[in-house]
């Protein structure tokens, strides 16, 4: 593998700073899985349709598999791992889980993390702009009402 | 407190909620080597040359090996077989000096990166001879197509009810190929453990004790060395977890080299070599009298198998031929059905197999036959359905093995519920001034029978420690679906504990020394009633512990959140739980140590569930959408263990059905090559196309085949949707015979809707 050319990044993950070497063409997602320890973000297809790997990147929903590493120096990274307030669950987790909102979980983490990106920045969405978000990512186990409903409830909650 | 029916919160979420799940590739071990496949390019062809050299010179790179390397390892085995004969129809683990499909395993590189992997498999040249490939080995001129077999299963007198019939209804249809897809693609890592002298294998899933014994077979090792791990599974819906060509070469190359092997399947490569499954043509017809009594049934298709005969062998095929008949009396009926390849991807099962395929076929039938007789196609359904005092019913014919005997049911009270249910006369009378008003909308129905908790054992070991914890231990496998609470809750009101305190463990095979696994919607049936007797068990051997520490009789004592005390005497003298284990010590007492006992549930025959999926759509002629506006699905589940946890499969199940009715195909192009090997090109629906999954949940036929009187749940959600979806679209364009062919694609539907005569 000499003969590869790493180079050295600076990643900021949920409030902690990351020193990692990769490849200039290693995927965001492979190196927050590989490089940090961080295996919450899920690859389900690798090509940006499935959004397991959705995270936040400076506040935006962003798919971890269509990025490079390389290019997220400086930004503010949020993974699923920094969801929960040490014990207790972000509304968003806890919705999910009142609402059996999840069944094998692997989509899951996108989901919360589209869905808190989204809701950070518009509090009040109505029922066809929460499908719209929510349409971005793949479930195969729920058929997605349950989805659907917790992310409502979360909604409210969030707004206190 | 009552679990058992109850809709508690799951015990497995947390770690899947909060990022700490440990899926296939989420585990990492040092000085690990990833495995990557270098796949057939063509669709058939002969393997003149493959070049690895250019491969093998990059810094990197530990191995590469072709078929040569491991012609000692036999081909995968049959986990089901049903018919003899058919063993040179199983696929090596690197193809043989022929290429059959697009995506097969040529050869794998193992190299010390999964990006250098890659690269190193783009330098493996291979040299093939095109040989003709067979991509539709159909009817009536099947060509080059092999013919495996001809499954053939029937009962009456067939020709008497032909003869006699007033009216015979023919129908061709044909369901297309789509599968499970689950959400996480297939992984696993293996490693040589020499501590204990144990090759080990984390990304099992479904059926791990089964994939144990075949790993050690094909390697050639004692049952001992193979040791297989469940972590998180992301899915499973019966594609996941069979055993496949690269579970057997990551263990071979743990052993060969040394090191930790790991394989993480991309999706490409998901979509072009797992499992895919459906893929049939059916010619039926039907011999029916002018009141609408079907007479007898005559089947002929065709199950187009790809490639290879996988683990499943002919199972689909099975239960296809022998589930046909579904609800309905039927008096005579045949069903013969060629099992061909074609080189395209091998198939097994998809959630409800055969079901799916034939619950579409019969239930389109019986519509067609309502049009020609200009009867309501409730009334025909009625008409045919099996009277509930008939219930045990024998159909006369045997699917995997036993004998299919529906144990319990009242088929027409559960119409009568769902039409109620449905407000069926306001219902259709709107959808008439809707259609009035020039909206092409349609209501359909698709009745079914589901088969569910196949045996032949399952067990469970339940053990209390002396901190009071609990402990369910259990051969059965998880895929998602909810087993961890479902056995919690069942071992929870039977021993009198928290269902919350119990923890679950699953799918580890040198935990317990059997397991079936999670297939066939059958681990609450079967894991479940092997929890209530191991359970129970416990709970005998604690109160006659108890007994003694308490002076009381042990038929006096009960317990109630882990504590034993006297009955009506909440506040008396009382022990623990865990008090009552560490009286059972080595030496201290009679009898097996510890607080623990093996419940083992073993059964002959499935139980069969069953139920009403109802669809209204509006279709636009012009795009060809289809829009489902509502879909209703009413199941009779015997006993509900956790009814949201059910609602939650049948609303997933419905999903993927309404995926398979209208978006999911796996298309190829006449050369072999597929089509759709990427989610821009095989369509699943999202949120947007799933309507609110309406269900009505009864429990008024419990089985009398197990003790807790329940039926599976994992997969009546998705059984008619394909029958449902397509009646419906067929009554919205006026009850058109063309809608013989799922999915139904915008392009297949605006051909059938610029076909009929405009109104």
């Amino acid at each position: 593998m000499s003969n590869r050319t790493e180079v050295e990044v600076r990643l900021n993950v949920n409030g902690r700073d990351y020193r990692v070497r990769v490849e200039p063409r290693r995927t965001l997602a492979d190196t927050l899985r590989d490089n940090c320890g961080l295996t919450g973000t899920h690859l389900g297809c690798e090509h940006g349709v499935c959004g397991a790997c959705t995270i936040l990147a400076d506040g935006e929903p962003v798919r971890a598999c269509l990025m490079f590493a390389v290019q997220c120096e400086g930004m503010e990274l949020r993974t699923v791992e920094g969801l929960a307030d040490g014990d207790r669950l972000h509304p968003l987790q806890q919705a999910f889980w009142e609402n059996h909102g999840l069944q094998c979980g692997f989509c899951t983490p996108g989901f919360l993390m589209l869905a808190t990106g989204y809701l950070e920045q518009r509090p009040e969405p109505d029922e066809e702009e929460l499908k719209e978000m929510l349409s971005s990512n793949l479930c195969r186990c729920t058929g997605y009402q349950n989805i659907l409903k917790a992310v409502k409830q979360a909604a409210a909650e969030m707004r206190g | 407190m009552n679990y058992i029916g109850s809709s508690v919160l799951r015990i497995e979420d947390r770690p899947l909620l909060t990022g700490e799940g440990r899926f296939a590739a989420d585990l990492s071990l040092p000085d690990q080597l990833q495995m990557r496949v270098v796949r057939s390019s063509v669709a058939h062809g002969r393997l003149v040359e493959i070049d690895t050299s250019d491969a093998l010179a990059l810094d990197g790179v530990e191995a590469v090996w072709t078929h040569q390397d491991v012609q000692d390892i036999p081909p995968i085995d049959f986990r089901m077989a049903w018919v003899d004969g058919l063993e040179p129809f199983r696929q090596p683990i690197l193809a043989a000096g022929i290429t059959r499909y697009v995506g097969e395993p040529l050869a794998v590189v193992l190299a010390e990166d999964p990006y250098l992997a890659e690269d190193a498999a783009e330098l493996v040249y291979v040299e093939y001879e095109d040989l003709q490939p067979v991509v539709d080995p159909y009817q009536p001129e099947p060509g080059e197509a092999v013919e495996t077999t001809l499954v053939e299963k029937g009962y009456g007198d067939l020709e008497e009810a032909f003869e006699g019939a007033a009216e015979i209804v023919e129908m061709e249809l044909r369901v297309g190929r789509h599968t499970g897809v689950p959400m996480e693609t297939r992984g696993a890592q293996a490693w040589y453990d020499p501590l204990r002298s144990v090759v080990e294998m984390f990304g099992a899933a479904k059926v791990p004790h089964h994939n144990r014994a075949a790993i050690a077979s094909m390697l050639g090792l004692p049952l001992g060395s193979v040791l297989l791990r469940e972590g998180h599974v992301g899915g499973g819906f019966g594609i996941r977890g069979e055993l496949y060509p690269e579970d057997v070469l990551v263990c071979l190359a743990a052993l060969r080299l040394g090191r930790p092997i790991r394989w993480i399947e991309d999706r490409k490569e998901h979509l072009l070599a797992a499992n895919h499954s459906r893929d049939q043509v059916h010619r039926i017809r039907a011999a029916v009298d002018r009141d609408g009594w079907i007479r007898g049934v005559d089947d002929e298709c065709w199950v187009d198998q790809g490639a290879y005969l996988r683990t499943h062998q002919v199972t689909v095929t099975e239960l296809t031929t022998s589930l046909l008949p579904g609800p309905y009396v039927w008096p005579a009926y045949r069903s013969r059905a060629h099992v061909m390849l074609s080189n395209k991807t091998p198939c097994g099962t998809y959630r409800a197999p055969g079901r799916f395929e034939t619950t579409f076929v019969r239930e389109r039938l019986i519509d067609l036959i309502s049009d020609r007789l200009e009867m309501d196609s409730v009334g025909v359904r009625r008409r045919n359905l099996i009277p509930a005092d008939q219930m045990p019913f024998h159909r006369e014919i045997e699917a995997l093995g036993t004998e299919v005997t529906y144990d319990s049911g009242d088929y027409h009270l559960l119409l009568d519920r769902t039409l109620e249910f449905l407000d069926y006369e306001d219902l259709t009378a709107a959808l008439a001034r809707r259609r009035s008003e020039g909206e092409v909308v349609g209501l359909g129905m698709g009745f079914f029978v589901e088969k569910s908790g196949l045996g032949p054992f399952d067990g469970v070991r339940v053990t209390v420690d002396e901190a009071g914890e609990v402990v369910v231990t259990t051969g059965v496998a998880s895929v998602g679906q909810g087993v961890e609470t479902v056995l919690a809750q069942v071992c929870a009101d039977t021993l009198g504990v928290e269902a919350e305190s119990v923890r679950v463990r699953h799918g580890q095979t040198d935990e317990i020394a059997y397991g079936m696994g999670a297939f066939a919607s059958r681990v609450t049936v079967m894991s479940g009633s092997a929890t209530l007797l191991a359970a129970g068990q416990v709970r005998e051997r604690a109160l006659e512990t108890a007994s003694g520490m308490l002076e009381a009789a042990p038929q006096d004592l009960t317990i109630d959140r882990g504590r034993v005390f006297v009955q009506g005497s909440p506040d008396g003298p009382s022990v623990m739980l865990g008090e009552v284990a560490a009286r059972l010590r080595p030496g201290q007492a009679e009898g097996t140590p510890g607080l623990t006992a093996e419940g083992w549930f073993e059964v002959d025959h499935m139980t069969y569930p069953y139920g009403i999926h109802c669809a209204v759509v509006r279709v636009d002629p012009e795009s060809g959408e289809v829009t489902v506006e509502r879909f209703v699905v009413a199941y009779e589940i015997g006993r509900a263990v956790n009814p949201k946890l059910v609602e939650g499969q049948i609303a997933g199940g419905a999903a993927q059905g309404i995926g398979g009715a209208l978006l999911e195909d796996f298309a190829y192009d006449e050369s072999g090559q597929p089509l759709t090997s990427s989610f821009m090109d095989y369509l699943m629906p999202t949120v947007v196309e799933v309507p609110e999954v309406e269900v009505l949940l009864c429990e008024d036929a419990p089985s009398p085949l197990n003790p807790l009187g329940v039926k599976g749940a994992g997969e009546g959600g998705i059984t008619a949707a394909g029958a449902a979806i397509a009646n419906a679209v067929a009554d919205a364009l006026g009850g058109s015979e063309e809608v013989s062919c799922l999915p139904l694609s915008p392009e297949r539907v605006r051909r059938i809707a610029r076909s009929l005569p405009r109104p």
